[in-house]
């Protein structure tokens, strides 16, 4: 029996520290609030690197409703490192391939992953409350990862060695105490609220309807918009399918909709049936009515809390870089977490997690706002070009280029981030430092496997060979690259066709179809240093273990 | 850096000027409106350079605020 992680019901324990009511409250290194995929997703990927975490949820219940549901490539990436990507591929539903039409045409196709030799779809649908039941599984096997239910932040005291919490629950309230606090608490944030902080930006005046509809379908795994449709005149329409039969429609209502009498079935089902045909069968899984926002915190630091998710960033949906980018937040901060709780990094890389995810909702924020006002023209010489672009899309390439129904999630490039270290040799394509690595198909000792999975979770130096010129020097060189003050994994990649495994203990792939070569822009002795996350940091044409140490004590704000 | 061109250019103007005016005839605003949009995004296009686009906008968007005043 599939479970129904809408209905679960997680159970609340009285926390240890509610039992000694006396002395010091108790110190922890992290607490995250907040358990939705952002709080797990960082909870996972701290308690993997050993940091013992405490998540705090004043609810006891997963998500609800239809919520997020496109979860991009880089996301299943960074579940695939968590260890939980399998089974969130398999649950979802793969696109790559979008349309576009404008009243009776089909103006435009877009494929985002068009190039062959990645593991992982350019997106998966996949309901949230399957993301946060498969995160909070895979969560409750951890040993360091302590989950608490109902349990409600109520007070934040900001100290200098520590963030105190004031905790409510069924047993009454209780202190904690954190080293660092992350606050994955949603939108409307209350620790947020707690520190007197805002996060700020801009409403859209525009009203869509989301409906989850249950049925059987003829359209493909393909995400579908209609700009004035015949069965929606002057407004848009979006489809997605997700598992089990559930379709997602969003349907635009304008400003001036009323949400209680737009959400009611009995308005939604002729809209469905004007879609899909009056024989239409369906069932109604969800229904609601929605606007949106493009806004920011200013800052994602502040002292020793940190903000990721929603809390700290919200966009509109188009282009669905709202979950996503809470988890790059998380992909971005634990690593960092987890150095300066250990003491190999000084506090002030937990700045960086702050500057590189402010620059990334920045990109984030502008590529929504773009797509929104292509979708929500805010005035009528807006609407006339918007018009304009559609009418000339049907006819001329150009056009459609300028057609703009969501630009669709892509990872930030870190461009200018103190972390990276300068390329001083010459490279080309977009493996730049700064740029989240690129996948290709690899082969280890003659199974066949993927690049991502041998990088993250650590530094990597990743060294190209030409089988034959890895002499002894060379080789101890990487080797000792383990010992440093912050371990640096050696990866030799062989050329396809080459020889492996290599002496001296070192791991190697092979670079199975060519590509990991081509996509790295690589030649023998190209070396790449690449960051726990998953990121470039550095590169060079030939390996200098000095560089690598500089690029390492660079990337962790030790230089 | 390519900048706009505010040089005579055209070779003939009276014919440009001519064809500009009969591509919206027998129509009404409205349909011009969406002539002349549709006419920007196509002649944009040809052009492609960013800056020198966008510094006809300037061009374009100069005094025009100031216009309203008697």
């Amino acid at each position: 029996m599939t479970q129904d992680y809408q209905e679960l019901e997680l159970s609340y324990a009285r926390a240890p520290e509610q039992a000694t009511r006396s002395g010091q409250p108790t110190r922890h290194p992290v607490i995250i609030v907040g358990a939705g995929p952002v709080g797990l997703a960082t909870a996972i990927d701290l308690a993997r690197q050993g940091v013992r975490v405490v998540v705090l949820d004043d609810d006891n219940k997963l998500s609800n409703g239809s919520r997020a549901i496109c979860f991009a490539k880089r996301t299943l990436e960074i579940f695939d490192r968590l260890g939980c990507g399998d089974r969130m591929f398999e649950k979802g539903v793969s696109w790559n391939v979008g349309k576009v039409f404008f009243q009776n045409d089909h103006v435009y196709t877009f494929n985002l992953l068009s190039e062959s030799g990645h593991n992982r779809p350019a997106f998966i649908n996949l309901q949230q409350y399957y993301v946060e039941g498969f995160l909070y599984e895979h969560a409750k096997q951890l040993p360091n990862l302590d989950l608490r239910w109902k349990n409600k932040v109520t007070a934040i005291t900001q100290k200098t060695d520590c963030v105190e919490i004031t905790i409510d629950t069924p047993d009454g309230s209780y202190v904690l105490e954190a080293s660092y606090l992350v606050a994955c608490d949603g939108a409307r944030s209350p620790v947020r609220k707690a520190l007197g902080l805002e996060s700020k930006g801009r409403t859209f005046r525009d009203r869509f309807l989301i409906a989850d509809v249950k049925m059987k379908a003829d359209f493909p795994a393909e995400r579908w918009f209609w700009f004035d449709p015949p069965f929606h005149r002057n407004q848009s329409v979006l489809l997605h399918m997700q598992p089990d039969n559930v379709w997602r429609i969003d349907f635009q209502l304008g400003w001036d909709a009323d949400p209680e009498v737009e959400k009611r079935p009995e308005n939604v089902i002729p809209r469905i049936k004007a879609l899909l045909g009056d024989d239409a069968q369906f069932d109604f899984e969800w229904l609601s009515v929605y606007t949106f926002a493009c806004l920011r915190m200013e800052k994602f630091r502040h002292g020793r809390v940190l903000f990721a998710g929603d809390s700290a960033h919200g966009v509109s949906p188009f282009g669905a870089r709202g979950a996503n980018s809470g988890i790059q937040d998380a992909d971005n901060l634990a690593w960092k977490l987890r150095l300066v709780l250990e003491g190999k990094a000084p506090d002030r890389l937990l700045d960086t997690y702050a500057s590189e995810r402010e620059y990334a909702a920045d990109e984030n924020i502008l590529n929504s706002t773009r797509a929104t006002d292509f979708i929500t023209p805010k005035s009528e010489m807006s609407r006339l070009f918007r018009d304009a672009v559609l009418k000339l899309s049907k006819d001329h390439p150009f056009a459609r280029k300028l057609v703009n129904s969501g630009r669709l999630s892509l990872p930030s490039t870190l461009h200018g981030s103190a972390l990276n270290t300068s390329d001083r040799d010459t490279f080309t394509g977009f493996m730049v430092p700064g740029a989240p690595a690129t996948d290709a198909p690899i082969s280890i000792k003659g199974e066949p496997g993927w690049f991502l999975n041998r990088v993250g979770e650590g530094f990597t130096a990743l060294y190209f060979s030409d089988a034959s010129d890895i002499d002894a020097a060379t080789a101890a060189a990487l080797n000792r690259l383990k010992y440093g003050a912050i371990a640096v994994k050696p990866v030799v990649v062989v050329p396809r066709g080459g020889e492996a495994p290599l002496p001296h203990g070192l791991e190697s792939i092979e670079d199975k179809e060519g590509w990991l070569a081509q996509r790295f822009d690589a030649r023998p002795g190209t070396t790449y240093l690449i960051r726990p996350d998953q990121h470039v940091c550095a590169r060079w044409r030939q390996f200098d273990p000095t560089h690598v140490e500089a690029a390492v004590a660079r990337a962790t704000c030790n230089a | 850096m390519a900048t706009l061109n505010i040089e005579p250019n055209l070779t003939q103007f009276d014919d440009f000027y001519e064809a500009l005016i009969e591509t919206h005839r027998d129509i009404d605003t409205a349909q011009s409106q969406m002539v002349n949009a549709k006419l920007i995004l196509l002649l944009a296009n040809h052009i492609g350079d960013l800056d020198v686009l966008r510094e006809a906008m300037q061009h374009a968007r100069a005094g025009v605020e100031e216009a309203q005043t008697p």
